[in-house]
């Protein structure tokens, strides 16, 4: 009799140990009250890019169970695809806008973003007319009676959607990465939370949970889509992904940002559209992009119109 | 003789005729047109019997309309002629006293008064300087009057603001919807609280 077909003491092979081992060690992991199935489906879940359609649907039915039970009422999440041919693009009118911060709780409660503590993923720079957009006199603390103010200007700065994005490229899990259309999204079930990508990003434009998502039940936006505004587990990060959840849709909704806007600031749509606003304002306004020298080529374009 | 000579000229100018006609007609067609170096055309030129029309509101081609909201009227204002039907008209500035007492203009009021954009003989709807009317819902081409350079950022949703879909229909809001007619310039407003400082968490 050889060595190669000497059958283990026990009568089991090698495989089926290891897999008594796994399940093993993977039960003492997890606390007995919580390892329901969902749990452990969860933890085994695969990267976004790597799951098939049918895993696909698995996942954002179990997360659909999952978060309509914790708020208790009905949540939907999709994960619709980029539409063919567009690469979106935003603008902002820095000759209009007066910093009233209206965006900035659109943005909260469109994408539920954490309240206390809280996140918010626009943040309105006040500027001195003076200086220009030197960006080391900027003040987002203001707090005045009325806006504007004499003599300053505003900025709101969000995630940029770069083309070369370094934040992308820093993530050691790819848990981050630009979609076909343009937009920069994070899998917040693969996201390890070692925020290196909020230190590669030169616009402070990405957010950390420090705690779990802290949204009231009543004011959560069930329209939610996986890389986007679904609630979000604690110690991930998140970023402005120009409102996927409704871009997206066909007909595609404008950002929550750009509908808010009470003085027509914003503005949205199809770069690769000869037709659409942002190919006119861009050929046709004086448009500049926030630290261009970074060589990170923003999709957010800042103008004056007048 | 004389006879030959006489047909040989008139032959000759013929000819002369057909290739002047033969040439000049490409090169005028050539002249009519001026392209950039990468070939796009900038200008055509219309012919002189278009530039010799005297002008008349009648030749333009009819303003593009668009589709916009319920402009904003003050409740139970509209229709007009339910109280300005019966009405004199009187052109005269003064001060109102009975009605539309809140209205202060403050918008080149120097220059205007109520009936330079209401239309005298019909309040319900709106008059150009070139004496056509419009409703109140294109009130745009009124503003646009003046203001050519927002009215063309405006068409192309650039000015102001435009609701619906990025990739379908679309609403464009009218000028009235943003700035009070008669007092135009956007008023401060509060700005909603700014964010917690990192050092003021409760966390």
């Amino acid at each position: 009799m050889s060595n190669c077909c000497k059958q283990p003491a026990l009568g089991i092979d090698r495989r089926t140990a290891l897999k008594g081992l796994a399940t093993g060690v993977a039960a003492l992991a997890l606390p007995a009250s919580n390892a329901s199935a969902s749990v452990w489906e969860a933890f085994f879940q695969k990267h976004f890019r790597e799951l098939s359609k049918d895993e696909l649907k698995q996942v954002l039915a179990r997360l659909t169970k999952e978060y309509s039970q914790e708020f208790g009422k009905e949540v939907s999440v999709k994960a619709t695809p980029a539409i063919e041919g567009v690469t979106y693009g935003y603008g902002l009118d820095l000759s209009r806008c007066i910093g009233c911060r209206r965006c900035v709780y659109g943005c909260v409660a469109e994408n539920n973003q954490s309240r206390d503590p809280q996140i918010h993923w626009i943040r309105v720079l006040q500027l001195e007319q003076e200086k220009g957009t030197a960006l080391e006199y900027a003040e987002h603390y203001y707090n005045p009676q009325t806006v504007p103010e004499e003599g300053h200007f505003y900025m709101p700065v969000q995630c940029q959607q770069c083309s070369n994005p370094p934040c992308t490229k820093v993530c050691p899990v790819q848990a981050t990465w630009p979609e076909k259309d343009g937009i920069v999204v994070v899998d917040y079930n693969w996201c390890i939370g070692c925020r290196y990508c909020m230190a590669a990003c030169p616009y402070g434009a990405r957010h950390f949970n420090w705690g779990k998502a802290n949204v009231p039940a009543d004011e959560l936006n069930p329209d939610t889509h996986y890389l986007g505004n679904r609630p979000r587990p604690i110690g991930v990060v998140e970023k402005c992904t120009f409102c996927i959840q409704r871009t997206r849709e066909q007909p595609g909704r404008y950002p929550a940002c750009e509908e808010i806007c009470p003085v027509g600031a914003r503005k949205f749509g199809n770069l690769n559209d000869p037709e659409s606003e942002m190919r006119y304002l861009i050929e046709n306004k004086r448009v500049f992009i926030l630290k261009e020298e970074l060589n990170t080529q923003p999709k957010f374009f800042y103008f004056y119109a007048t | 003789m004389k006879r030959n000579r006489r047909l040989t000229a008139l032959l000759g100018s013929g000819l002369l005729a057909v290739l002047l006609l033969v040439l000049s007609g490409p090169v005028q067609a050539a002249k009519e047109k001026y392209f950039d170096r990468s070939g796009r055309l900038i200008v055509e030129e219309k012919p002189a019997a278009d530039l010799l029309r005297p002008y008349q509101a009648g030749n333009r081609e009819p303003e593009k309309t668009f589709p916009v909201p319920a402009p904003p009227f003050s409740e139970g204002i509209y229709p007009c002629s339910d109280c300005h039907g019966e009405m004199e008209t009187n052109p005269q500035r003064r001060e109102l006293e009975d009605m539309h007492t809140d209205i202060v203009l403050n918008h080149a009021e120097g220059q205007r008064w109520c009936l330079d954009c209401h239309n005298p003989d019909d309040r319900d709807v709106l008059r150009l300087v070139s004496g056509e009317t419009i409703p109140f819902d294109q009130s745009y081409r009124l503003c646009g009057q003046c203001h050519g350079d927002k009215f063309r950022d405006w068409k192309v949703g650039i000015h102001g603001k435009r609701t619906g879909y990025w990739n379908g229909d679309k609403q464009y809001l009218l000028c009235a919807h943003c700035h009070n007619p008669h007092d135009p310039a956007f008023k401060a407003m509060k700005p909603l609280p700014p964010p917690v400082r990192p050092g003021e968490a409760r966390h």
